[in-house]
């Protein structure tokens, strides 16, 4: 019992970790299913059908790849555009800061259907063509906000002396920029760029609004579903989810790696 | 190990102030600073916080545009020059060492930056000067804090700068190795000439360090010169109370005529040589350091030389410090006095209770103006 | 001098060292975008609100100022609204406490492993949003051991989980999980451990510790953490229409279904146009209470 209660928030840590992780698994272990009938909802057998065959329904892999370049240009443009904001925020004095920092944070504040709903009737008024460009604009759009404020974070994290250090070494703001303060905030860019590619690849409800016939990832499962969705998309959002997991891990574990070194050679040093 | 000045089109020349001042809004944080550093000393800017003193470096490194004034090295007018086109190099508080770089790159930063190619001999001989030659592919992070330091003023120190700034260097470092920072800060400045400005708020590194002391407070300097004159004979209450310790009284100056001024307090009178008091008529502050005091019980009042400075009391602390023994007296118009006494003879320390003669020669007196 | 001094200053000297202009183009291209993509936007939504349908042409408006499509959409799916934010304040509330005791326990507790758990908490946002959705319809399904449990036990009104308001509760919370866990986390880490043994030195029994000291400091992250899930929860009409019953529909799925189905544009904006309003006045009013203005 006094055990228990030591370890009660322990327990619950890990209970609501399995909470996430629960449905993962599934989605996972319905990757090797061999589904009776359409549906992949039940366990029948174990198959490795879908993995050796992941493209073998027409449109997953189309809808996969397209997702992926979807994701790629909205994260490079989103990426560019909000460190751009980030820089000016916190780096230059200007007017209209906070009426910036309101247009940042209501796009954060503004429920999906809002933001996808505005711009259909947007694209409507226009009769502009819904497609590749209009999901793509769209993508940028809500990505740029989360962006600035993660890189907005990391240079206020940073110590303004360094870049004084910098400028006393005759660095001009230029060789400022290029050898200290951007090297520095690069790891910061590029986890933001990180999370701009997760929101943007699995992103449904503005996608679906803004798509017309065009079919990314999400859309495909959406429109499946009627049909039955079939194994392999288990299959490709299994094998997403085990990359990204994967690359995280090595990261984390690489920065663990070099802080131990560091501990060491600082212990060996003094 | 030598470096020539020159090297960077700067031969070690005076850094000289002009009317500088630097106000933030309504807060004049320097005011009206005119000194003259001379080539190839070692100064220091003693003030306690917010008297000014990092303003005034970052000033003259041009981290800082002067509301007023003018900033001179040698004939060369540095005011409107910006940082990186200055020849000033500085060691930042903390040090603002670049942490994805490691220490040869740090140090070789500033050579790059100035478009120099061949870097490698020049890092690598400041380095062996600074003693870290082994360590030059370490990154910051994984020095010691007397290592990064090191890294610090190698990185400044190779630009062969015509004044080198200090911001609280040895701040962030344990005591004992301040001690050693200290002297090998000094033996670094003597093997290179250049001019040291050295900001910080720790008297005793101020006067180990510095040929020259300037005490600021407020914006302004109180008082600027070697360290053993200004603390024989400060000058203003600020610098007598904030440079070691003093024993204050209250009065005024009844007598002028002669050499020897005679001042007057609570019904007695006491001697202070003319030329030891900033004031010769009217109210004034007698001080006195409390190393300068003798001690004796009250019934030994006698054996006190006539001529001497006395002041009764009664012990009301003593704490025995090995060397020394330190005494808290209180007057008999109830003011606290400080008197430390080396532990020379065998006696035992007097005690709380105890009623004393306080003494003291008439030289080691001087006479101070009452503002602060 | 160090503190006084250093920072202040050093961030005043360096933004008058740089012209506002340099700060005006950087900001240009991407304020642009969020302008004429989303300023914009929410205007036409407006507009496109008080338009009134050309006779005989279905899927076709003009311009007009008729408030009563507000009037129209309201009367209709006030239901959905009410729903939208009855589950979505549920949900938030259970997803609080939920990740609260998971944040703390990272941030206090987890000592090596905390690095690890907190790639655990983000790693679901690599998975298909959809396919967990659609997971949960096999795990919470009316024949599994979950729904068997509670129906042994007489906890179910309707004998089930799937396809009851229940289960659209469970995803709504289950989903925007992380968003709740993330900001309690980073604002629970910034919290000095010693804390909490200074309350427990000061005779606060753990508990109170908790309610006195540590509770009040992780405010800017209960309010952070619940607006990112209260926000996107309200509006979602995935859970509702993949866990729910129709009758459980919320606001989004009548947004959804009138703008891609109906093509009633004039309902769907008006629609769209209160949950903005609503939503941005809870933000508002909830921002100015917790009084953590900085949530950018």
């Amino acid at each position: 019992m006094r055990w228990l209660r030591r370890h009660l928030i322990g327990i619950i840590a890990i209970l609501v970790l399995v909470y996430l992780f629960v449905p993962i698994a599934v989605v996972g272990v319905l990757s090797f299913n061999s589904p009776v009938g359409k549906y992949n909802t039940s366990w029948n057998e174990f198959s490795i059908d879908a993995w050796t065959n992941i493209c073998g329904v027409p449109g997953v892999c189309s809808s996969f790849v397209l997702s992926i370049q979807i994701g790629l240009f909205a994260t490079l443009v989103a990426t560019i555009f909000g460190a751009m904001i980030a820089f000016a925020l916190v780096r230059y004095r200007f007017r209209g800061r906070d009426t910036t920092n309101l247009l940042i944070f209501l796009p954060m504040a503004t429920p999906e259907v809002v933001l996808g709903s505005s711009l259909l009737a947007l694209f409507l008024n226009l009769a502009f063509p819904l497609g590749f460009w209009t999901v793509l604009i769209a993508h940028i759009m809500f990505t740029i906000s989360f962006i600035v404020v993660a890189v907005k974070a990391r240079l206020q994290g940073m110590d303004p002396r360094l870049e004084e250090a910098s400028r006393d070494l005759y660095a001009n703001p230029a060789a400022t920029f290029r050898y200290v303060t951007f090297p520095l905030v690069l790891p910061g860019i590029l986890g933001a760029a990180l999370l701009g590619f997760a929101l943007s690849f699995d992103d449904f409800i503005i996608t679906f609004f803004n798509a017309g016939t065009l079919v990314t990832f999400p859309v495909y499962i959406w429109g499946a579903a009627q049909r039955g969705i079939p194994v392999q998309a288990y299959a490709l959002a299994t094998l997403v989810f085990l990359v990204a997991l994967v690359f995280v891990l090595v990261v984390q574990w690489i920065n663990h790696r070099r802080r131990r070194s560091l501990e060491a050679a600082v212990g060996i040093s003094t | 190990m030598t470096l020539a000045p020159g090297a960077n089109g700067v031969d070690v020349a005076d850094l000289t102030l002009i009317n500088l001042t630097k106000s933030f809004g309504d807060f004049i944080a320097v005011d009206d600073l005119t000194l003259t550093i001379p080539a190839g000393s070692f100064f220091a800017l003693l003030g306690p916080s917010g008297c000014g003193k990092t303003t005034t470096l970052r000033m003259v490194a041009g981290l800082e545009d002067p509301t007023a004034g003018q900033i001179m090295l040698g004939d060369r007018d540095l005011t409107s020059l910006k940082a990186f086109k200055r020849p000033v190099n500085t060691v930042f508080q903390s040090y603002a060492l670049f942490p994805h770089l490691d220490v040869f790159e740090n140090v070789a930063f500033g050579l790059r930056r100035r478009g120099i190619k061949d870097v490698a001999g020049q890092v690598n001989q400041m380095l062996e000067l600074v003693e870290l030659g082994p360590l030059a592919r370490r990154k910051p992070g994984q020095l010691s804090g007397g290592q990064q330091q090191r890294v610090a003023v190698a990185r400044a120190l190779i630009n062969n700068p015509g004044v080198l700034l200090l911001d609280e260097p040895l701040g962030a470092l344990d005591l004992k190795l301040r001690r050693q920072m200290q002297i090998e800060l000094k033996r670094i400045q003597t093997e290179v000439g250049t001019s040291f400005v050295h900001v910080t708020h720790d008297q005793e590194e101020a006067m180990t360090m510095a040929d020259t002391v300037a005490v600021m407070n407020m914006g302004r300097i109180e008082q600027m010169g070697a360290p053993v004159d200004i603390y024989d004979l400060p000058t203003t209450r600020f610098v007598a109370t904030f440079l070691g310790q003093s024993n204050e009284i209250e009065g005024q100056i009844v007598e002028s005529s002669g050499d020897e001024l005679v001042f007057s307090a609570y019904g007695q009178r006491f001697g202070v040589p003319a030329s030891r008091s900033v004031v010769d008529q009217g109210p004034a502050y007698l001080g006195v350091r409390p190393e300068k005091l003798g001690i004796v019980p009250a019934g030994q009042a006698d054996s006190v030389a006539a001529q001497a400075n006395q002041v009764s009391g009664k012990i009301t602390d003593t704490s025995f410090a090995g060397v020394s023994t330190q005494y808290m007296v209180m007057t008999s118009w109830g003011d606290e006095w400080i008197v430390f006494e080396q532990n020379r003879s065998a006696s035992q320390p007097l005690r709380p209770g105890d009623e004393v003669v306080v003494h003291w020669l008439v030289e080691h007196s001087f006479g101070l103006s009452p503002q602060v | 001098m160090t503190t006084t001094t250093s920072t202040p200053v050093a961030a005043t000297s360096v933004s008058t060292q740089r012209r506002p202009r340099t700060g005006y183009l950087l900001l240009l291209p991407g304020i642009a975008w969020l302008a004429v993509f989303f300023v914009v936007p929410i205007i036409t939504l407006l507009i496109t609100s008080l338009q009134a349908p050309v006779p005989g042409r279905s899927g076709v408006y003009t311009l007009g100022f008729e408030v009563s499509n507000y009037a129209d959409a309201l009367s209709a799916y006030w239901p959905q609204f009410i729903r939208s934010f009855v589950y979505a304040s549920i949900a938030t509330i259970l997803a609080l406490l939920l990740a609260y005791p998971l944040a703390y326990f990272i941030a206090f507790k987890a000592g090596r492993w905390r690095a690890l758990m907190l790639v655990l908490v983000v790693a679901p946002f690599f998975a298909s949003f959809l396919l967990r959705t659609y997971a949960w319809r096999t795990i919470l399904s009316d024949e599994g051991a979950i729904t068997s449990f509670f129906n042994a036990l007489n906890l179910l009104p309707d004998n089930r989980i799937l396809n009851t308001p229940i289960g659209v509760v469970l995803g709504l919370t289950y989903n925007f999980l992380p968003f709740m866990i993330l900001p309690l986390y980073a604002a629970l880490e910034k919290i000095d451990p010693r804390l909490i043994e200074a309350a427990n030195d000061l005779y606060a029994r753990p508990f109170t510790g908790f309610r006195k000291v540590i509770w009040p400091l992780s405010l800017p992250g209960v309010v952070a953490g619940t607006l990112l899930t209260f926000i996107p929860a309200s509006g979602d009409f995935i859970n509702a229409r993949l866990l729910g019953s129709p009758s459980d529909s919320m606001v989004g799925t009548a947004i959804q279904v009138n703008f891609l189905q109906f093509r009633d544009y004039p309902v769907a904006s008006a629609l769209s146009f209160i949950l903005m309003a609503i939503i941005l006045t809870v933000v508002f009013i909830y921002i100015r209470r917790a009084g953590t203005e900085d949530l950018v």
